[in-house]
């Protein structure tokens, strides 16, 4: 079994708040991140799928395709947008990094061939915090 | 003889941000300023780093004391920038495009009323670990 990791990022805005509480509260648990016209981050993402080297290939997953697949269903949705409002398997969460990585793993996990399975996002929202995603 | 030493301090900061002229139609930001001109806003984690050029004191040692150049940039510039969005939160860029590069003019200008003229400053930001600019060059 080898594991096989993309690196690919994104920038966007968001806010951590959440609808049930009022201001007040919101600023207490989530401090400056509730600022209500937003910030952002560089985020970093690392998606990671394990299997067994194709005989004919050498390769667990063609790396490339893996590119394309994070491309098309993460990445184009997710870069120079405000994770609050514009991101379609956002709506109605939180937007804190934990969520966003169970976000990114949902995207993903259908699209991959029986060959590999995913085994972790990993998600950088600045260079000293991140979250680990092994799947449900 | 010149003992000229550069001492540098690094902080960080988050904020959201877009680019758009308001003298431009829609079309033409988009051409220029491509998906940085969303209208939602985007972010970035902005790494600064501020470099003091001097003499080191005779007394101190020091160029310049770099526990009080922190606690400068903190106050005066991670206070005002830092978890806000840079065109709706801040005086600053309310007319004024916030690029990396008006960033750094404007963290520069924030900056040299507090520093002894005998000492030079240098401002480098970094909008992604990619993108950085310098200012003055």
């Amino acid at each position: 079994m080898v594991y096989l990791t993309r690196a690919e990022h994104f920038n966007a805005a968001h806010k951590l708040v959440n609808p049930a509480w009022d201001h007040k509260k919101n600023e207490e648990v989530f401090g400056k991140c509730a600022n209500e016209n937003w910030h952002g981050h560089n985020y970093e993402l690392f998606v990671t799928v394990k299997g067994n080297p194709d005989p004919d290939t050498g390769f667990v997953f063609d790396v490339k395709q893996l590119s394309v697949l994070i491309r098309e269903h993460v990445i184009e949705k997710l870069d120079h947008r405000n994770l609050n409002l514009d991101v379609d398997f956002m709506r109605g969460k939180l937007c804190s990094t934990e969520n966003l990585a169970i976000g990114i793993w949902d995207q993903l996990a259908g699209l991959l061939p029986s060959t590999v399975t995913l085994h972790c996002i990993k998600l950088y929202e600045t260079p000293r915090i991140y979250v680990e995603y092994f799947g449900p | 003889m010149n003992k000229r030493v550069a001492v540098i301090r690094r902080e960080h900061f988050n904020a959201a941000h877009r680019l758009y002229s308001p003298e431009w139609d829609e079309a033409t930001n988009n051409t220029v300023f491509g998906k940085c001109a969303l209208p939602n806003y985007h972010g970035h984690n902005y790494e600064l780093e501020v470099k003091i050029i001097g003499e080191p004191d005779p007394k101190t040692g020091f160029v310049i004391d770099l526990k009080m150049l922190s606690e400068l940039i903190k106050r005066e510039i991670l206070e005002r920038f830092d978890h806000k969005n840079l065109n709706l939160d801040t005086r600053e860029f309310k007319n004024l495009n916030p690029t990396a590069e008006n960033i750094a003019i404007v963290i520069y200008d924030l900056l040299r009323p507090h520093i002894d003229s005998k000492m030079d400053i240098q401002v480098r930001l970094y909008e992604t670990p990619r993108n950085f600019v310098e200012y003055p060059v």
